[in-house]
């Protein structure tokens, strides 16, 4: 068996250009396949870690999923908001353990605020049910006092202290500075691998007092009330864009959902966090799909290539496989030497692959979390990664039977003088 | 080994290629006594290569009976009759014998590499292999380079000392000389009979080309003890 490997490897070094054109082939087909796994998995992980403990999120009858997509990942913006009444109806509900209401709508060069009550940071959990931790400072107090989601201070570079003028509008709709009445950077959140981290977080007080002189989306003309006066004001929201809720037992959501549907003096629903972000995630998983399918594809391009060499460098190799006839080789063992070559190359192309992402994912990683929000783990191979290499090594093992079953023919009509 | 007992022989040998009405090879008896010489002749298609591949139990013969030391090839298995082969004979093709992969010295290795018996034979095999190289002639600083790397002369020589390594019974060498020019064919074959004579092979020697025959002891030709009239076979 020794004699077979060095052999097979003399050989294939002997052939190593076409054999290492095949090899990368097969490490980009392997890099693709374990990529989009891979990224699939962690993308599948930040995104149910993103919320967690939440039992029902409420907000004005409509989109489920929309209300979702901007209460927990603050992305677009709310068509209708609900009542400050039903939030308070909310909150002093019997079933009810804690209610959050949260309004959105301004953002801070492309991140989006939210303002809510300070016992958020105590009451929002994300991942498997951890809290939010301040890496400086603490929540906001004052009106005017401002706590940054971690990717928020890193990139724009902000320290406690900082003074932070939010925009009117978000995304397309961008309007207005309130430029008058800047906010106090009091706290920065620790890394979550969430929306959170992209989020600016001020209170329902401070979101109503840079409003106070604006009417339907603009700056009232004429009007304008500097900082210091805004205080004297009733600072109490008449709206909010929804209420997060935690209930004070899980077996009580049914009952609730239907007790918010049936609210009379408004048109609400009460949503559960994981259902619907389960919808959304069966959306994500149209495009998943079509990613895999392709990596599967590229897959098996990969190893036709591998076929294709192999097959093709068998008819040079006939005088070759004769004289190995002659010194002993049996039929069998050249099957073996053309089977051990197609492994030995998926194998090398595969781990090649696997090493290939690895590395790019440590290098990547940081920007991909910075861009996308996406946390990657470089070096792992989680169970399912396993199973796509060993189907990669199986099929290639497949795959280099037709050369090897070819090669066994040939040796076996030839013999010991090669029909050319 | 018994004087008696012929390295190799055959008799009454029918043989056809699958998809071929007619016999190609109609043997009545052909053998090789041990150490002997023998010239066979017969022109290109007269089935040579197919009794070669009989003789070595590479194609088995539809009627009669081929021996290799006493061993009847049809009442081992393939595998069997694969390690028969590289235990008892050595071969030598008409060119292109050698992997190009693999240094000269490597090539010279390849039969120790499958059969234990050849390894075991040549008790130190590599310095074994230096011998015989340097017998036939092959410089010391060939001998790490690439099989490639030499002429077709030296090719041929480095086969003989393949073939020879770990003293097979038999050495069958199939056009050997043919690539070579006049003048160095009988230089070669002078060196083959003489390493033979001092192994102990018995030496078939297979060509087209009857000059070549007043070297031997014995001469046979194909045409003549074939009563199938040598249909040969397809190339």
């Amino acid at each position: 068996m020794s004699a077979l490997l060095r052999l097979a490897l003399a050989s294939a070094w002997n052939r190593r250009l076409a054999l290492s054109l095949t090899l990368v082939s097969i490490m980009l087909a392997a890099l693709l396949l374990l990529g989009v796994a891979r990224v699939r998995q962690d993308v599948r992980d930040s995104f149910s870690a993103s919320v967690s403990a939440t039992d029902l999120v409420v907000g004005p009858r409509g989109s489920g999923l929309s209300l979702m997509l901007y209460t927990v990942f603050h992305i677009g913006d709310a068509t209708q908001n609900m009542d400050w009444r039903s939030a308070q109806w909310l909150a002093a509900h019997p079933a009810v353990a804690w209610a959050l209401p949260v309004s959105l709508g301004d953002s801070h060069r492309g991140f989006p605020v939210l303002a809510t009550q300070s016992a958020y940071f105590q009451r929002f959990h994300y991942g498997d049910d951890q809290a939010l931790q301040f890496a400086q400072g603490h929540a906001f107090g004052d009106v005017f006092e401002l706590v940054l989601g971690s990717d928020v201070a890193r990139a724009q570079n902000y320290k406690l202290g900082d003074k932070v003028v939010l925009t009117h509008g978000s995304g397309a709709n961008i309007g207005a500075e309130h430029a008058d009445k800047p906010f106090t950077v009091t706290g920065v959140l620790q890394a979550t691998g969430t929306p959170v981290d992209r989020t600016l977080f001020i209170s329902l007080a401070g979101m109503e007092a840079i409003h106070l002189d604006w009417q339907a989306g603009a700056p009232m003309p004429g009007v304008s009330i500097p900082a210091q006066y805004v205080k004297k004001f009733d600072l109490t929201p008449k709206t909010v864009t929804a209420v997060m809720l935690g209930l004070k037992s899980r077996a009580q959501v049914f009952a609730m959902q239907r007790e918010i549907a049936a609210y009379k003096d408004e048109a609400l629903m009460g949503v559960m966090p994981g259902v619907a972000l389960d919808q959304l995630w069966e959306v994500a998983q149209l495009g998943e799909r079509a990613l895999m399918f392709v990596s599967l594809a590229v897959a098996v391009v990969g190893l036709a290539g591998l076929v294709a060499t192999l097959l093709a460098g068998l008819d040079a190799r006939r005088r070759e496989l004769a004289v190995l006839r002659s010194v002993g080789a049996s039929p069998r063992r050249i099957l073996l030497l053309l089977l051990l070559e197609a492994l030995t190359v998926t194998l090398l192309g595969t781990l090649a692959g696997w090493a290939a992402l690895c590395a790019g994912l440590w290098l990547g990683g940081p920007w991909l979390q910075a861009n996308y929000g996406i946390m990657t783990k470089a070096f792992t191979a989680s169970g399912s990664e396993w199973l796509l290499v060993g189907g990669m090594l199986l099929a290639g093992l497949v795959a280099g039977l037709i050369p090897a079953w070819r090669a066994y023919r040939l040796s076996l009509a030839d013999g010991l003088t090669p029909r050319l | 080994m018994s004087t008696r007992t012929p390295v190799v022989e055959l008799s009454d040998l029918v043989f056809s290629w699958p998809r071929q009405r007619a016999a190609c090879l109609d043997l009545a008896e052909f053998s090789l006594t041990p150490g002997e010489d023998v010239f066979l002749h017969g022109e290109s298609g007269s089935g040579k290569s197919t009794l070669l591949a009989l003789l070595a139990g590479v194609l088995l013969p539809q009627q009669g009976v081929v021996r290799l030391l006493g061993q009847n090839y049809d009442d081992i298995s393939s595998a069997r009759r694969d390690r028969l082969r590289v235990d008892h004979i050595g071969f030598i093709f008409q060119q292109f014998n050698l992997l190009p992969y693999l240094t000269v010295l490597d090539n010279v290795l390849l039969p120790c590499r499958f059969s234990a018996r050849r390894r075991t034979q040549s008790k130190d095999a590599h310095a074994t292999a230096e011998r015989l190289l340097t017998h036939l002639d092959l410089d010391r600083s060939l001998w790490a380079r690439p099989a490639t790397a030499l002429s077709v002369g030296q090719q041929q020589r480095v086969a003989a000392a393949r073939a020879l390594i770990g003293r097979p019974e038999l050495l069958i060498a199939d056009e050997p000389t043919s690539a070579l020019d006049a003048a160095r064919q009988v230089g070669f074959l002078n060196l083959l009979r003489s390493e033979c004579a001092a192994s102990g092979a018995a030496l078939l020697f297979v060509s087209h080309d009857q000059r070549l025959a007043a070297h031997f002891s014995r001469v046979v030709s194909l045409p003549q003890i074939n009563r199938a009239g040598g249909i040969g076979e397809a190339a």
